[in-house]
């Protein structure tokens, strides 16, 4: 994927709604074209990974070990982020990413990124605000799965 | 005749007096939740329905509880009920043999805006078996295809197990103009489908604000996240239907225990536009 071709791609991900033209080429430069075949993991728990994908196609599962067995936190598609923690101090991942299906994706360096920010206030400040978006969502929605709202409750009416 | 009257004789008369039914069939959807098809003990066929509505079913000996039907309203010959076993009486529910009687009132309530939506987009919105009330709007739709456009649902469940109808929503998800996508709280590795909650798979579905109607029924608190999500989007109140539920007694709007501000859920509900509601959705005290 030429560069040109990555800025257009990179304009139609929702992640980037609202970054100028300069920010979107910014990122363009930084950016390359990875594929993982079904069932290839992208990386594991505790791996010093840095990337931050932005996902094109495909699906991925976030999952995490516990005795015996693997649990799936939350599966993950085109237009969402994953690996948003490569931008913050520690690259050191906490869960492990799988992909369910052929998935094609933009990767790019966290610590380029984190780079970039620094030299460049605005585009930080753009960069981080979106990044502040994914993860509030992720909260958001983390906190109503430990809600377990589903479960039954003898009050309630079918 | 005066107004009090005219109520003692509302409740004495039919409206509380259960006709009797007979248990045709009992179905298992999962490991707690089972699907009832009642017929009538007589010749005298049931009333029909419009999707949305309950009935109240009487197991005797053990007590009356409002069930949503969850059949196809132009099936006339039986009324489905999925039921969760949640407490002695949907056990003793679910527990019933065929032949077994069961008492029926209703059908009551009022139901989902179906010609509202004639011409536009379908959007259900369903978390755990609060698909049951949604699927008789699900078969009116599709045996009236033409009279509406595209038709998605989106289901939420703890985990796979829980899903209900999986079968059926698998068969709608292959029908044209149909999207149906299900995603779960905890999911194995066997689970091929989304893990997250019902809001997250919003990312896949184009949504036409003034060209959508949204029939929501679930937990109330995905309820408010799903209408959130839906406004965020543009889509206006007026447009976004929910069923509620409270605890219900006389299923006729006399006893008062389902009150919800100036409307009481049995009578005026359980089918609202949010507009109506929203200034006692999610109150704590409601």
């Amino acid at each position: 994927m030429t560069v040109e071709n990555l800025a257009n791609t990179l304009r139609e991900h929702p992640f980037l709604q609202g970054f100028d033209a300069a920010h979107i080429d910014k990122l363009a430069a930084m950016a390359s074209e990875v594929r993982f075949g079904k069932g290839e993991l992208i990386f594991r728990e505790g791996d010093e990974s840095s990337f931050f994908y932005l996902l094109l196609s495909g699906k991925v599962a976030l999952e995490t070990n516990a005795p015996g067995r693997i649990l799936r936190i939350v599966t993950l598609g085109p237009g969402e982020e994953l690996g948003w923690s490569s931008v913050t101090a520690s690259h050191s991942k906490q869960f492990q990413a799988r992909a369910l299906e052929e998935t094609q994706a933009l990767a790019f360096d966290g610590v380029r990124l984190q780079h970039a920010c620094e030299e460049d206030c605005r585009f930080g400040y753009t960069l981080m605000s979106a990044m502040l978006r994914v993860v509030a969502h992720r909260l958001q929605s983390t906190r109503l799965q430990l809600l377990d709202m589903y479960s039954p409750v003898s009050a309630q009416v079918c | 005749m005066a107004v009090a009257e005219l109520e003692r004789e509302r409740t004495t008369g039919s409206e509380m007096t259960p006709a009797m039914a007979q248990v045709a069939q009992v179905r298992k959807e999962t490991y707690d939740t089972f699907t009832l098809a009642l017929e009538p003990s007589d010749d005298e066929p049931f009333p029909g329905f419009t999707p949305g509505q309950f009935s109240m079913l009487y197991v005797f000996g053990n007590g009356e509880l409002p069930i949503s039907i969850s059949g196809d309203p132009e099936d006339h010959a039986r009324l489905l009920y999925t039921v969760r076993s949640v407490g002695k009486t949907t056990q003793a529910l679910v527990s019933s043999k065929p032949g077994d009687a069961v008492g029926i009132r209703g059908p009551y309530g009022s139901h989902w805006p179906l010609k509202v939506a004639r011409g536009k987009d379908v959007l259900i919105v369903a978390g755990g078996i609060g698909l049951a009330p949604l699927r008789p709007a699900i078969h009116y739709i599709l045996r009236h295809r033409a009279d509406y456009n595209r038709l998605v649902v989106l289901y939420g469940a703890r985990s796979p197990r829980d899903l209900i109808f999986r079968k059926q929503l698998e068969d709608w998800g292959r029908l044209p103009d149909t999207q149906v996508l299900a995603t779960v709280d905890y999911g194995g590795l066997n689970w091929r489908g989304h893990v997250g909650v019902v809001t997250g798979l919003f990312r896949f579905v184009r949504l036409q604000p003034f060209h959508t109607v949204a029939m929501i029924c679930g937990p109330e608190i995905m309820m408010r996240y799903v209408i959130w999500e839906l406004e965020a989007r543009g889509l206006p109140p007026g447009d976004l239907y929910l069923s509620l539920e409270r605890n219900m007694k006389c299923g006729i709007g006399f006893c008062g225990h389902c009150q919800y501000g100036p409307n009481f859920i049995c009578k005026d509900g359980p089918i609202f536009p949010y507009h109506e509601v929203r200034s006692w959705f999610g109150r704590y005290e409601l």
